[in-house]
């Protein structure tokens, strides 16, 4: 009895775990694909971000272009 | 036959029940009725032709993309036997109407507001274009929109489908 009673809160605990997961269909992406949703969507912001990031990290480079550290940009 | 076994067979009974509901329309599969999904707008009769049709979204950026390159194969192969019929999957009709009032397709296009048809032919990508011959088969399937490659492909095959004999 023990051994069914474990055996029905595993599966239940595993059905329970189950639910916190899902796959969002492409039909159900819209929210998704709004500009908001994109961390690039403002210019100036980008640019300030990664002079920032190149001071702060004192290498350039650090968004796909190669070059020296001398942290001086 | 024991209880954690008479379990097993429950749970793949279950399984088995499920999951061709989660089945996408493949090749080979006759494409589901389109009357009778609540779509929005008139429905063209498609009744022994070869049909093209395109899931697309005003939100899709390749979708709309593909508009007047389908408005152009529309064109060619008017008169023929053939129709593109685009179903938006947009869920709120304004920007649907803003992008038709604007871009104006010369080709019929109805609205699956409530993604019921969408959901039952659970399309890979957006867009997705199924090609139906003449029986409502679905002959191929086009996942994503590719420029001239999915044109070059499309026109092929339309132009095979259009010969074969009804």
């Amino acid at each position: 009895m023990k051994t069914k009673l474990r055996l029905l809160l595993a599966l239940a605990g595993f059905a329970a775990l189950l639910t916190g997961c899902t796959t969002v269909q492409p039909w159900e992406r819209a929210t998704l694909a709004d500009a908001t949703m994109r961390p690039d969507r403002d210019p100036l912001h980008n640019a300030m971000f990664e002079h920032i990031y190149f001071s702060c990290e004192a290498a350039t480079g650090g968004r796909g272009v190669g070059g020296s550290g001398c942290g001086c940009n | 036959m024991s209880y954690t076994t008479r379990l097993l067979h429950g749970l793949a009974l279950g399984l088995a029940l499920t999951l061709p509901a989660l089945a996408q329309v493949k090749a080979g599969q006759p494409f589901p009725a389109l009357a009778g999904h609540a779509l929005e707008g008139a429905l063209p009769d498609v009744t022994g032709q070869v049909v093209l049709v395109d899931f697309w979204a005003t939100w899709c950026a390749p979708c709309k993309a593909s508009f007047p390159a389908y408005s152009e194969l529309q064109r060619e192969f008017a008169g023929r036997g053939f129709i593109l019929l685009a179903v938006s999957i947009d869920k709120t009709a304004a920007p649907y109407d803003e992008f038709l009032q604007r871009f104006k397709p010369s080709f019929p296009t109805v609205r699956d507001g409530a993604q019921q048809l969408i959901a039952e032919v659970r399309a890979p990508a957006m867009p997705t274009s199924y090609l139906l011959d003449r029986k409502g088969v679905v002959r191929s399937v086009h996942s994503g929109f590719h420029g001239e490659t999915t044109l070059k492909a499309l026109r092929e095959e339309i132009t095979r489908l259009l010969e074969e004999k009804p």
